[in-house]
């Protein structure tokens, strides 16, 4: 039973805090500070509507971020040419349904429901629906992502259009 | 109105593109016509159905389609409505079956299209024919190197003659593979842009954006390691040369010295040190299999190709597949895929696609700009009344061969041919 003890502890109110903190960033493009949320080993992942379980080595996604094409990632947002985030997208992001669904020694896995409304100028409102799946592992005491999948429910992007903000 | 939408002074140099061709309602009901019922249209890839009754389904110019393989192993092109009363006889994207059933009266087709049985048959009497209702096949179906392609138009030439120089930028495609199977990679990318369709022919192409529109994957690539400097031979807005090329037919392609990291064969940063000597095995096998030429043909240049109407082949920073077609005025659907040789090891696979999403798709560091621009025009165009015409004569002063593929010589190869089908169509 001593594994037991070692597996990962964080009460869902703990968790639930952590991704509120973690839409709320994301909202405000606080971006530096939302990839601070993020282990150096940090996987960011949309898979393809229609493969929701697939692997990003075999199958193409929409996006499959290792930690360096992340930071890159949030480079090019806060960069002025990014023109299709500039200017950037208003976003509100409902989490809700959160639970802890497994985990080992030093991950805690995390699922929850995701609505994030963007809103652009002369654009309709695109509501993008679906549910996240977080590996979140703690360093120094304090909750990290190592990991953060984002899987849409519609069949396909359709008219969602581009995923260009980081979803 | 008027009813030249593209007018061309050779003496000049002066080419306008009438922006009514792209807003009109009535521009796009005739180009369904004019253009999508006469052209070969690329439906999809025989990699996609790797076992007899495997099946896609999908829109192929405003007709839904089947696209499977039946029992015997022939792959088809069957228009997904019963014959009885109309219905999508098959609604799942994709899937292996046995047979087709019409979920409304249960008519049940072969993988090959022929009616299998009808429930109740003897309600309909003895001259009742079960030959005469199988499932329609569209009226031509043929492909070149596994890419298939259907054309509404029986009279059309056959695909061979129609692809024309085409053919020997697909070639420089499937090549990449030792033998020559190429394979669609699983996961689609289905995505609409607020633009019309004909906009992204042209930004396919379009190598004259690329310093403004994709900064942000320039310096991407600069942190990488890529030089993105411009060489300093005069008018050369790129990092390295290119040229834009008429393959006849409205087929068109970008042809240039690759700059940029690709996984057949040249190594950058992004790819991790161990990549190196499996990038260099690439290499070796092209040039043992195809000679030092053509190895660096296929290797050390990247080719935008356009088959026309909206088939595009991109390989650069991987290979897609893109085609699209357009939903309204001042909208499409673009479907994307990423192709492979279908020998690669599953490292090799793994660093195509993340190759792919440096630069391709809606959550790559460069497409989703691309999207940004064409909406931008979309909406700029609502000005057509008063703003009534675009440019398109740049690099029109120098010889047709000398076009760079930041001209916009390709491009007009691409309206020539548009705007004689649309007059043919009268």
């Amino acid at each position: 039973m001593s594994g037991r003890r070692n597996v990962a502890r964080a009460t869902r109110e703990e968790v639930e805090d952590f991704l509120y903190r973690e839409a709320a960033l994301l909202d405000a493009w606080r971006l530096d500070e939302w990839l601070a949320l993020t282990t150096a080993d940090c996987g960011y992942y949309v898979p393809p509507n229609e493969k929701p379980d697939a692997d990003h080595r075999s199958t193409l996604f929409t996006v499959a971020d290792n930690h360096a094409r992340l930071v890159e990632r949030v480079k090019r947002l806060k960069d002025p040419s990014a023109h299709a985030e500039y200017p950037p997208s208003r976003t509100r992001r409902m989490i809700s349904n959160v639970h802890i669904t497994g985990g080992d020694s030093d991950t805690i896995e995390v699922a929850a429901n995701f609505v994030v409304y963007r809103f652009r100028r002369d654009d309709d409102r695109r509501a993008f629906v679906g549910h996240y799946r977080y590996k979140l592992r703690r360093e120094n005491g304090v909750l990290k992502i190592a990991e953060r999948r984002a899987i849409l429910d519609s069949e396909e992007l359709g008219a969602l259009g581009a995923v260009s903000f980081i979803l | 109105m008027t009813d030249r939408y593209v007018i061309e002074d050779r003496a000049q140099n002066t080419f306008s593109l009438s922006r009514e061709a792209l807003v009109s309602p009535a521009v796009l009901e005739k180009e369904h016509r004019a253009i999508f019922d006469r052209c070969w249209i690329y439906v999809g890839h025989a990699s996609e159905l790797a076992q007899p009754g495997d099946f896609r389904t999908r829109q192929v110019a405003g007709r839904p389609v089947i696209f499977c393989r039946d029992k015997a192993g022939v792959i088809r092109a069957l228009l997904n409505s019963c014959r009885h009363r109309g219905t999508t006889v098959c609604r799942e994207r994709e899937g292996n079956a046995r047979q087709f059933m019409c979920m409304y009266h249960g008519w049940t087709y072969e993988t090959d299209g022929a009616l299998k049985n009808v429930p109740g048959p003897e309600a309909y009497g003895a001259a009742f024919d079960k030959r005469k209702f199988g499932l329609v096949p569209v009226p031509r179906f043929e492909h070149y190197r596994d890419f298939y392609f259907a054309c509404f138009d029986r009279l059309a030439p056959p695909l061979v003659d129609y692809l024309a120089g085409a053919k020997e930028y697909i070639d420089l495609v499937v090549d990449q593979s030792p033998s020559g199977r190429m394979e669609i990679i699983a996961g689609v990318q289905e995505y609409d842009v607020k633009a019309n369709w004909k906009l992204l022919v042209e930004n396919s192409v379009d190598d004259y954006h690329l310093p403004t529109v994709h900064t942000t994957w320039l310096n991407y690539m600069k942190n990488a390691g890529v030089n993105v400097r411009p060489p300093k031979e005069e008018g050369l807005l790129l990092p390295s040369k290119g040229w834009g090329k008429d393959l006849g037919n409205g087929h068109l392609t970008t042809d240039n010295v690759n700059f940029r990291g690709r996984p057949v064969a040249r190594w950058i940063s992004i790819y991790g040190e161990d990549a190196k000597a499996d990038i260099d095995a690439i290499r070796r096998e092209l040039v043992a299999r195809l000679g030092e030429e053509r190895a660096a043909r296929i290797a050390d240049t990247n080719r935008n190709l356009i088959v026309f109407p909206n088939l595009a082949l991109n390989d650069g920073s991987s290979v897609t597949v893109r085609t699209f077609f357009p939903i309204a005025p001042d909208r499409m659907r673009v479907t994307a895929w990423c192709l492979g040789p279908s020998e690669e090891t599953p490292a090799q696979r793994a660093r195509r696609l993340d190759a792919f999403l440096t630069f391709y798709g809606p959550g790559g560091f460069a497409t989703p700009d691309d999207v940004a621009a064409l909406e931008a025009v979309q909406q700029g165009l609502a000005a057509w009344r008063e703003v009534g015409w675009s440019d398109m004569s740049r690099g029109m002063a120098k010889p047709a061969d000398a076009q760079l593929n930041t001209d916009e010589g390709h491009m007009r190869v691409f309206w020539r041919r548009w705007s004689e089908l649309m007059d043919r169509a009268g």
